[in-house]
């Protein structure tokens, strides 16, 4: 890769994005390249839209009595937050954008098994998002992201309707996904791409389009039910007519416990690839890492009942359903300790994606460790309902997904845009998201444990200090999603040209050119070794 | 890759151009179809898990409920669909072995046979308005309705129409799109596009006719026969 070279081009070659113009060639388009970045353009917009609800919560809770909002208003805001950044921008993010993208470039085909429902899912997206948006505008919803009943139903006289069927709907734009990569990994597969010859990346977006294929549709028909119960009256989870609010929460949570993996385990894929690029090494323990991905997403179904451990659920079960959930820590902590591992004697350079990754893996150990204290019965009494369970989640899902989402942005930048980022800038944006985000967070932690429940618009001064702490760290991160919001904008027109191998990574999708051309590879290629190569790369260029 | 170009049907109007070959599109199409029941079995997975705990909990009120409905045009339609999951695998044959016309004609035959599963469970639902036990809509049972919902709590029972409502009205919604399907079938079915080398959106749409009627197997018992009436 350091031979490549650089000639000016008056012509740039044919591919993806020049191939055809004018808004129709976007919006009608089948190729999985465009679909992802059509979502791409999507999610950051909700990112956006999310982002201000908490920027809001954030100012709220600066003074005690809170600054600006009633509370029924702030009671708005988290669930909005919470609906927005989880259906629509969270679990979208890295399989509806990287996953799209990459799949059949990893997979070395031309394009997913499904290339019209690629395109449907966006749209289903689209109009889900539409009915949450309207929603927001028509008055909002307070029950929570979580929707539990009676919220929903009997006591609430909000937009619920509109938000269930926008999430609803939105559901299915995630089953088409994961149904799309699971038949094109197992049947497009290049010629030699064994199992286990895949990249990391494709195990845990198999692994997580088995969760979306088997979680989302519990979903769908949960919000069918409440829709039901809030549209005719009638009380399917009211204790009126002799329906159980428990059995809402645990259809709920047997989709949303799962989809915090729907959330984790495409990160954890993506900062596979990272360790691996960026210590130029093997990834330690590939079958096992390989597998771990499978057991998460297959124990992830078995769990669901932690969430409960304080509302009518039997002892028995929650203690099973405790035990269960310290199973989980297995194979997550397996991940962590092999990319530890793999870091171990490898050739590390600190470029950008690199940075993401590493902050990754801190801040996941964090969150995972927390979730520990979580999934004990007597320590969840105590910690259930605070800031605790907030500071947890987000690190899991902004400390994880969201660090792994950007470091796969700026990892396959240069192979979407074909153009280079700055890295200076990208290193300074990571440093500014890694020490923001602790900011907002960590006091999170102190406020959960000293008893300062979530989900409330006001709180006792004592709690004060740890709170502007927290709103502060939200201004920094704030800052630190910006930046590269501006840099790889700019990067589109005036970043240098990219190289079709840019980091001298392994994998399929470095081998055609960047960006690359509408059918991916102009001869179907042939793989003829396992994934991360690189000792064997290495030797070659010697 | 370098054999792809000795398979026959290489260029068949009916292969898209992420495919190497036919072979690949048709498993490809059907892991599709069988995952996407997959994801069915779970959507109905959750409405039977609901229906069997409130059942559980509330057995007398779920056999007073299912006494309302009548069990003879329950089994006259569990027979029908039978008949057009018959016909449809007749279809998928006849597509297999290239036949156009028998194509057709089963594909129209499995059609009318859902038309009339729907012109009777059509019937049975204004049945259910006219008895007052829609619920929500029009819930006021009375009479012998009444007599008969009583032993069991007539609040409970109301639970119980809720699930009968939703479970067969889902059921009758996948009714109404795989006859959507099937017309576009029988239309490109008598354009001549299917041929012995492909034939899988025949057999796709037959695999999701199937799963249908099976729904509808465990429908029938679980809503039309509860308690012992006969």
């Amino acid at each position: 890769m350091s031979t490549a070279t650089l000639e000016p081009r008056v012509h740039a070659p044919r591919n993806y994005l020049n191939a055809d113009y004018g808004w129709k060639s976007w919006l009608f388009t089948l190729d999985h390249k465009r679909i992802a970045l059509l979502y791409l353009v999507s999610i950051t917009f909700f990112f956006i839209v999310g982002g201000s609800f908490a920027v809001l919560m954030r100012i709220q809770l600066v003074d005690p009595q809170g600054a600006i909002v009633q509370p029924e208003t702030y009671n708005k805001l988290f669930t909005l937050h919470g609906v927005v950044m989880i259906f629509f921008f969270l679990i979208p993010s890295i399989p509806a954008v990287l996953g799209n993208f990459l799949v059949p470039l990893m997979v070395g085909a031309r394009d997913l098994a499904f290339p019209k429902l690629n395109l449907l899912s966006w749209y289903i997206y689209i109009v889900g998002g539409l009915f949450t948006l309207y929603s927001t505008i028509a008055g909002g919803v307070d029950t929570g992201w979580t929707f539990y009943t009676p919220y929903s139903s009997t006591y609430s006289n909000t937009q619920v309707t509109a938000v269930a069927v926008g999430v609803f709907i939105t559901g299915f734009s995630s089953i088409l996904t994961g149904l799309n990569f699971i038949v094109t990994i197992h049947k497009m597969r290049a010629p030699g791409l064994t199992w286990f010859r895949m990249p990391l990346f494709l195990w845990a977006m198999y692994a997580t389009s088995i969760i979306m294929v088997l979680g989302t549709p519990v979903l769908a028909i949960t919000i069918f039910l409440l829709a039901l119960e809030h549209l005719f009256h009638v009380g399917i989870f009211s204790p009126a007519l002799g329906g159980d609010p428990l059995l809402f929460q645990h259809l709920f949570w047997f989709y949303s416990h799962p989809a915090v993996y729907i959330m984790i385990l495409p990160a954890m894929g993506v900062v596979s690839e990272i360790i691996a690029c960026f210590s130029r090494k093997r990834i330690f323990g590939y079958k096992i890492v390989a597998f771990s991905s499978v057991a998460i997403a297959v124990l992830g179904f078995l769990v669901w009942g932690h969430h409960m451990f304080v509302t009518g659920q039997s002892v028995y079960a929650g203690i099973i359903f405790s035990l269960l959930s310290f199973l989980v820590a297995i194979p997550s902590a397996i991940k962590v300790f092999n990319w530890t591992a793999t870091l171990y004697k490898g050739s590390i350079s600190f470029d950008a994606p690199m940075l993401y990754a590493m902050g990754f893996i801190g801040l996941f150990t964090m969150g995972g460790l927390t979730g520990l204290f979580l999934a004990s019965l007597a320590t969840d009494v105590h910690l259930n309902g605070t800031y605790f369970v907030v500071a947890h989640f987000h690190y899991i899902m902004v400390g994880g997904a969201v660090m792994g989402y950007l470091g796969g942005i700026h990892f396959w930048w240069p192979k979407i845009s074909g153009r280079k980022y700055p890295n200076g800038w990208a290193a300074l944006a990571a440093a500014i998201i890694f020490i923001g985000f602790n900011l907002t967070f960590f006091p999170q932690f102190v406020l959960g444990y000293l008893g300062m429940p979530r989900r409330y618009a006001f709180y006792p001064a004592e709690f004060q200090v740890l709170n502007v702490m927290s709103s502060a760290g939200a201004t920094v991160l704030g800052v630190g999603y910006l930046i590269p919001l501006i840099y790889l904008f700019w990067s589109m027109r005036y970043g240098p040209i990219a190289e079709p191998n840019p980091w001298g990574a392994t994998g399929l999708e470095w081998q055609t050119p960047s960006p690359p051309p509408t059918e991916n590879f102009s001869k179907i290629p042939v793989v003829t070794e396992e994934a991360y190569a690189y000792a064997e790369q290495e030797a070659g260029h010697e | 890759m370098s054999d792809a170009e000795a398979h026959l049907p290489e260029h068949h109007s009916g292969l898209a151009h992420q495919f190497e070959d036919l072979e690949q599109q048709q498993e490809s199409d059907f892991l599709g179809i069988w995952l996407f029941l997959v994801t069915e079995i779970m959507f109905f997975g959750g409405l039977f898990a609901a229906y069997a705990i409130y059942r559980f909990f509330y057995f007398a009120a779920f056999e007073g409920g299912s006494h309302i409905l009548d069990a003879r045009l329950g089994a006259a339609n569990t027979a029908v669909l039978l008949g057009s999951s018959l016909t449809m695998a007749l279809s998928v044959r006849s597509a297999q072995t290239g036949n156009r016309r028998a194509l057709v004609v089963f594909l129209i035959a499995t059609l009318i046979l859902g038309g009339a599963f729907l012109g009777v469970k059509a019937y049975e639902y204004n049945q259910k308005f006219v008895e007052h036990v829609v619920p929500g809509l029009d819930w006021a049972p009375e009479g012998e309705v009444l007599a008969r919902l009583a032993p069991g709590g007539v609040q409970h029972a109301e639970l119980y129409f809720i699930f009968y409502f939703a479970m067969t009205g889902l059921h009758a919604i996948h009714m109404v799109i795989g006859m959507g399907l099937l017309i576009w079938l029988a239309i490109r079915g008598r354009k001549g596009d299917f041929t012995p080398h492909y034939f899988a959106p025949v057999e796709v749409v037959g695999l999701y006719w199937h799963f249908v009627d099976i729904v509808w197997i465990f429908l029938f018992p679980l809503l039309y026969l509860i308690g012992g009436r006969y």
